[in-house]
């Protein structure tokens, strides 16, 4: 590698996205837009972010029925008095099998912000991962972080990149919520396949099991929810969704495998602890069984 | 037709060192050097907005005395190379070394084929991890670099307050010992310094990822005080 210096005209300014498009990644194949074939695979002339319009050469598939990738499902959000509360199931599926029955869906965006992913997973975790990087490369080249409005907008642009491929059926649905320094305030965003850019004013949930979850929420919640209260409700909410949607994991007491819950509020993102959130499913699970586990 | 003068090329280079030399000592030094917990830098600087240390990557912080747009520009290369590297391999893949090499082969290349060399001494500092020190790259205009395990001082008049910090140094100093010794080395006997003429950051072991941090108002006047009530 060399260092990378531009002269005043080429410098990419503060975006991590517009410097890999001067200069590529080291050892990697040299992602171009260009080298995917014409036809029914043609990309958009434009080149847009990583991920999006950069295809590897000869490695484009067909989407469709017949071919199955990893899709990670549902993912929720809801806003209590001191922050937000995300929480993710742990299901990956291809098609009609379990692909992944621990993967992440939750993450961190920055200190003050966490995205969590529902689509394809492949494409979901990069688009993290370039997330990620794009904000804290922006603070450290800046010197102050992106507003949390700056930090959705950047999310959008990656999503709309994505849109070529979101045709073909290999859709990132991203769930973006964060505490907003300046108005003190926790903060939700959806985004859809275009990169459309929503914000919530409480709650939303998105993935496979998504509406299942959301109707759960929206009953439960109200103005100024605890914490516990919170992650009580997005984990029911959780649970309905698995209760409905075949892609959705449910509470695995066997593994041990429950869906990860995290926190954004005044101290940064935090993740509950997971010894937590296996209690509170455990006495969800009592709690059900006592009911003579619901309506059927 | 005019005959350009022949110039030895140890006399080009003297005056390009001297050149150079003359820029950085205009400006006010800078100190690093290991303490307990990690790695100290604390720079005289009265501007609040226009750094001379900041954060590289993870365990790696980067500090540049001399002119400013100069060592600013080899600060912004470097978070674009470390964040590059980071997201082609891995986070653990980011090492200061191969960064200072980068801005040594880089300086030493303007020195010798451009007519200004670049007029900054710059400090590439990494915090060691799994059993690896402390490591301190000091690289100076032409390109030479210095590998400090220790301390090091960065600008003119280096030499001078490295021998005031070298007499009470330790390896295990904690940070608000360091930090009054690197203040007083840095102000000389016959000044103060005080809060508001410093910049100061660590690196330290015990801020997870991201291991680089500002001391600002509060807290640096915390621990100045609470240096200065021990013997220096």
């Amino acid at each position: 590698m060399t260092l990378p210096l531009f002269s005043p005209a080429e410098d990419p300014g503060p975006s991590f996205p517009e410097l890999l498009r001067r200069q590529p990644l080291p050892g990697l194949p040299r992602w171009e837009a260009a080298d995917v074939p014409a036809g029914k695979w043609a990309l958009p002339g434009a080149p847009g972010l990583p991920g999006a319009a950069w295809v590897p050469a000869g490695q484009v598939r067909p989407s469709g029925p017949d071919l199955d990738l990893p899709h990670g499902t549902t993912v929720v959000a809801l806003r209590y008095a001191e922050g937000v509360v995300m929480a993710g199931d742990r299901r990956a599926t291809e098609g009609h099998t379990i692909a992944h029955r621990s993967i992440e869906k939750v993450f961190p965006a920055d200190h003050w912000s966490g995205v969590c992913i529902a689509g394809v997973a492949g494409f979901a975790i990069e688009m993290v991962r370039l997330f990620q990087t794009q904000l804290e490369h922006y603070e450290k080249l800046e010197g102050m972080p992106l507003s949390l409005e700056g930090k959705a907008n950047q999310l959008s642009q990656m999503v709309r990149g994505n849109l070529p491929m979101a045709m073909q059926g290999l859709a990132v649905i991203p769930l973006f919520a964060g505490w907003d320094t300046r108005r003190k305030v926790g903060r939700i965003f959806t985004f859809d396949v275009t990169g459309g850019r929503y914000e919530e004013t409480d709650h939303h949930a998105t993935g496979s099991g998504g509406r299942d979850a959301r109707t759960t929420i929206k009953l439960g919640w109200r103005e100024g929810l605890g914490r516990d209260e919170a992650i009580e409700l997005a984990i029911q909410g959780l649970y309905e969704a698995a209760d409905e949607d075949s892609a959705t994991g449910g509470p695995d007491v066997v593994r041990g495998i429950y869906p990860t819950v995290a926190t954004i509020g005044p101290r940064g993102f935090a993740y509950v602890e997971e010894s937590e959130v296996a209690e509170r499913f455990r006495a969800l699970i009592a709690r059900k069984s006592g009911e003579g586990g619901g309506p059927r | 037709m005019t005959m350009p003068f022949y110039v030895p090329p140890e006399q080009a280079m003297k005056d390009k060192a001297d050149y150079a030399r003359k820029g950085i000592a205009r400006g006010r030094s800078l100190v690093a050097t290991v303490y307990a917990d990690g790695i100290l830098l604390a720079a005289e600087n009265s501007s609040k907005a226009l750094h001379k240390i900041s954060e590289i990557y993870d365990r790696i912080a980067f500090a540049g005395v001399g002119r400013f747009n100069e060592f600013d520009q080899l600060r912004m290369a470097g978070v674009r190379h470390a964040d590059t590297k980071g997201y082609a391999y891995s986070r653990e893949d980011v090492d200061a070394r191969s960064l200072a090499n980068l801005y040594a082969q880089f300086l030493g290349q303007v020195f010798t084929h451009e007519l200004k060399p670049f007029e900054v001494e710059i400090l590439v500092a990494e915090l060691g991890v799994a059993g690896f020190p402390d490591q301190l790259y000091h690289i100076l205009y032409d390109g030479s670099v210095a590998d400090e395990s220790r301390f090091t001082v960065l600008g003119g008049d280096a030499d001078t307050i490295a021998e005031r910090l070298e007499s009470g140094w330790r390896a295990d100093w904690p940070l608000p010992e360091a930090l009054t010794s690197a203040v007083r080395a840095l102000a000389g006997p016959e000044r103060t310094l005080s809060p508001s003429d410093l910049e100061v950051a660590v690196l330290s072991r015990a801020n997870g990822r991201r291991a680089f941090r500002r001391l600002v108002d509060g807290e640096l006047e915390e621990a100045l005080s609470a240096g200065s009530g021990q013997p220096a």
